[in-house]
């Protein structure tokens, strides 16, 4: 369970090799953390070393989102080696090349699968089991992708939509469960993900999209987004004319 | 299981911890039909919730909250004992008991905690350097064990489940109903003497000379003070008024009490909550102002003397949405030093707020869990949206384990496995006593997952 500080003892982070993620778990690890699960396609080189510390025990074992038959029982396998998930990061996600799904359809629909179905049925799991321990944290990265969809991205725009909605509904869900939903909506954050493309307007890092996750955590919140000033400038973007919003220079 | 369980999310007092349970009320005699088949999230007797952090609650399982009927209040008089169910508040017992001469043997900061949460956290009063704990006092108890078979506890039958319990947070078995020793008394009022310290080490000089002539001592620190008012505090000695005390006037109803709640406060504080830094100066300075520099024999009522937040209804609220956790800790006598080196990190942290209690206990007793031990005993609230709580409390906690104090449970809401195995040198003996009685961990808490109690 989360200390009063908000401090939890087991932290599970699914996409276990993402740079958000990551960074999520380490500012999130205290003192009295006990463990931190990196589940990840390729756990040989998951980033374990970088957040091992005495009297914290950090693993990557193998998980991967497209896998759903296999996430029910991967999650049950978590907490009967940890015991409850106090905190767990829902970081995995794939951009795609927009440009290839016009001729390549099944690469859009493999897209969607990791994204959004794969998202929807680990969360689904990780509801399932923080239900039946009456308390514990579920975060999940969306973007501002999602917020308006946008033709240069929207494959990957889309599957932010479907998978923001769908949070925000489960955390409404579970109200009276003690389980709580965050949902963060990073803009363009520098990480392996974007490495390569030119940088949008108000792009961040890793470490400040956990900076603000673990603060929106404590605070109880249901929705964070990285940076802050995001929230306004898509208050505008939202209701922006169609013919104006398809010529923003968003990249 | 019967059908009247619903979800409900539980928080400790300090509204800083919470967690969804299955919960339903049920009578002293149904409950032995509660406590079994227990699947592994466990069952949990929860009493009024006073506990600052997540003992009285269980994630997951089933929470069980105890009626007892307030009118089936045993006294003897000639004894002065009383027996009654572990659900009744001590609230209702000295409604009982007051006008018929009679006090509780310990009585907490509030008059809203029941008999079985008194014993189960082993509480301790302004009265521990002489008379000891809540447990002390206890004749006996009926304890619900996880098999449905009821146990009777005293310090010559089953003694181990006896000490076991008193002090082991639910998590031995439900105390069904239990027999205490009471004070006897001439009136409902209080006779207070204060004296105002400039210092700290006046304070403590104070505290160690005088206190063992009075019942009942504890002094209030001013931990927004720096420089020379550092540990400046107010030191309230007082007993129970003999009728002689009295202004003539009273002395015909002596024994009259009728405690009321003046306010409350709504359930929604906007903002951060409107206990911060400088009101609680501003709190402070007043509070310090008022007392004269010696003041002797004001007679005050019990809810006053005792009970003086219970005016106020769900006070706890006045901290904001992340609620606030309430630091207490003990330092062995000699250790003055790390008691120093605490207060002044607290003083520089600025996180404090005006609830900066100071005690000086006296001996402890045989149970295992059992918080009080000789030493001082400081208790601070800080607010838990604070981005330094915690690491100001690691800190702290390294300071107080290492000279050897420890923590109380029924405040705790931070702590890990490692900081009770250090500061509760006796907890596998417990462990050993407390599995015979329940082999199939049916009773389990928050409390007990967070800290390891069980493994
Ligand atoms: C304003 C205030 C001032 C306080 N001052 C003091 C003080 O001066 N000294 C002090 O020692 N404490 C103090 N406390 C703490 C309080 O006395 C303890 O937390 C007490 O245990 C609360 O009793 P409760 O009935 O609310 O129990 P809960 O908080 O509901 O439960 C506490 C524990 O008792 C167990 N329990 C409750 N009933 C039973 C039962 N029938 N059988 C077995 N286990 C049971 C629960 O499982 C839990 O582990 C104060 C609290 C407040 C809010
Ligand atoms: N970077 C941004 O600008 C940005 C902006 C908004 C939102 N986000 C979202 O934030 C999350 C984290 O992204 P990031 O920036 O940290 O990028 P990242 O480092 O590339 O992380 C994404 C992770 O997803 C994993 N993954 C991909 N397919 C998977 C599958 N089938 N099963 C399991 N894991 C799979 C990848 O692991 P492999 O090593 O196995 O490929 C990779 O570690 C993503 O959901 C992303 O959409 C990112």
């Amino acid at each position: 369970m989360l200390n009063a500080a908000g401090e939890p003892q087991n932290i599970v982070v699914l996409g276990g090799s993402s740079d958000i993620g990551v960074a999520i778990a380490r500012r999130l690890a205290a003192p009295s953390t006990k463990s931190i699960v990196l589940a990840c396609r390729r756990p040989d080189e998951a980033p374990v070393d970088g957040l091992r510390r005495p009297g914290l025990e950090v693993q990557a074992v193998s998980f991967d989102a497209v896998r759903v038959e296999h996430h029910a029982s991967f999650v049950d396998s978590l907490v009967a080696a940890h015991g409850d998930i106090d905190v767990a990061v829902v970081a995995f996600g794939q951009l795609g090349e927009q440009s290839r799904f016009g001729d390549d359809p099944v690469a859009a629909a493999d897209l969607v699968t990791v994204n959004f179905a794969g998202a929807v049925s680990v969360l689904l799991a990780l509801a399932r089991v923080m239900r039946r321990q009456g308390h514990g944290r579920i975060v999940v990265l969306s973007s501002v992708a999602g917020e308006r969809v946008r033709p240069a991205n929207m494959v990957y725009g889309a599957t932010k939509a479907g998978l923001d909605g769908f949070s925000l509904a489960l955390g409404d869900s579970l109200v009276t469960s003690g389980v709580g939903v965050l949902v963060v909506r990073p803009g363009f954050v520098r990480s392996a993900m974007t490495q390569g493309m030119e940088a949008a307007p108000f792009a961040t890092t890793p470490d400040a999209v956990a900076d603000a996750t673990v603060k929106a955590l404590r605070a109880g919140r249901r929705i964070v987004w990285a940076p802050g000033i995001l929230r306004y400038v898509f208050m505008v973007l939202r209701h922006l004319p169609a013919p104006l919003w398809r010529r923003l220079p968003l990249g | 299981m019967s059908p009247d369980y619903a979800p409900e999310v539980l928080r400790g007092w300090g509204l800083s911890t919470m967690s969804s349970a299955r919960v339903a009320t049920v009578s002293e005699r149904d409950v032995v039909d509660h406590v079994k088949d227990a699947d592994e999230r466990g069952v949990l007797v929860r009493g009024l919730g006073r506990s600052y952090g997540d003992a009285a609650q269980n994630g997951g399982g089933r929470v069980l909250r105890l009626a007892s009927s307030p009118s089936d209040v045993r006294l003897d008089e000639a004894a002065g004992t009383v027996t009654v169910g572990a659900g009744v508040s001590l609230d209702d017992l000295l409604r009982v008991i007051v006008p018929r001469g009679f006090f509780v043997p310990v009585t907490p900061g509030t008059r809203f905690v029941t008999v079985g949460g008194a014993v189960a956290a082993d509480i301790h009063g302004k009265n521990h350097h002489l008379e000891g704990s809540f447990g002390n006092h206890v004749r006996r108890f009926s304890l619900v064990l996880a098999d449905g078979s009821v146990l009777e506890c005293s310090r010559e039958q089953n003694p181990d489940a006896f000490w076991t319990t008193i002090g082991g947070m639910g998590l031995t078995g439900v105390i069904r109903d239990v027999t205490f020793g009471l004070i006897r008394i001439e009136t409902s009022r209080c006779r207070v003497d204060t004296v105002r310290c400039d210092d700290f080490d006046e304070l403590i000089e104070q505290m160690s000379t005088g206190d063992d002539d009075v019942r009942y001592s504890v002094a209030w620190v001013d931990l927004l003070s720096g420089g020379a008012r550092f540990g400046r505090g107010v030191l309230w000695r007082g007993d129970h008024a003999r009728r002689d005390d009295l202004p003539v006037a009273d002395r015909a109803d002596a024994l009259a009490y009728g405690p009321r709640q003046l306010v409350s406060v709504p359930p929604v504080v906007p903002g951060p909550g409107v206990v911060n830094a400088l009101s609680s100066a501003v709190f402070n300075e007043l509070w310090f102002r008022k007392e004269p520099r010696r003041r002797e024999g004001s007679i005050k009522s019990i809810p006053a003397y005792f009970h003086p937040l219970d005016a106020v209804g769900s006070w706890n609220r006045l901290y904001g949405g992340h609620g606030f956790v309430q630091y207490q800790f003990l330092i062995p006598f000699g250790r003055e030093t790390e008691l120093r080196l605490i207060v002044e990190a607290i003083v520089a942290s600025r996180l404090a707020t005006p609830l900066v209690v100071l005690k000086r206990f006296g001996v402890g007793n045989d149970a295992p869990l059992s918080f009080p031990m000789p030493g001082w005993t400081l208790t601070v609230d800080l607010p838990a949206g604070a981005a330094t709580l915690a690491s100001l409390t690691h800190a702290l906690d390294d300071i107080v384990l290492d000279a050897g104090g420890r923590h109380y449970l029924a405040k705790d809401a931070l702590l890990g496995p490692d900081a009770i195995r250090v500061g509760y040198p006796r907890l596998a003996e417990w462990q050993a006593v407390r599995d015979r009685l329940d082999p199939q961990r049916n009773f389990r808490s928050d409390l007990a997952r967070r800290l390891g109690l069980m493994e």
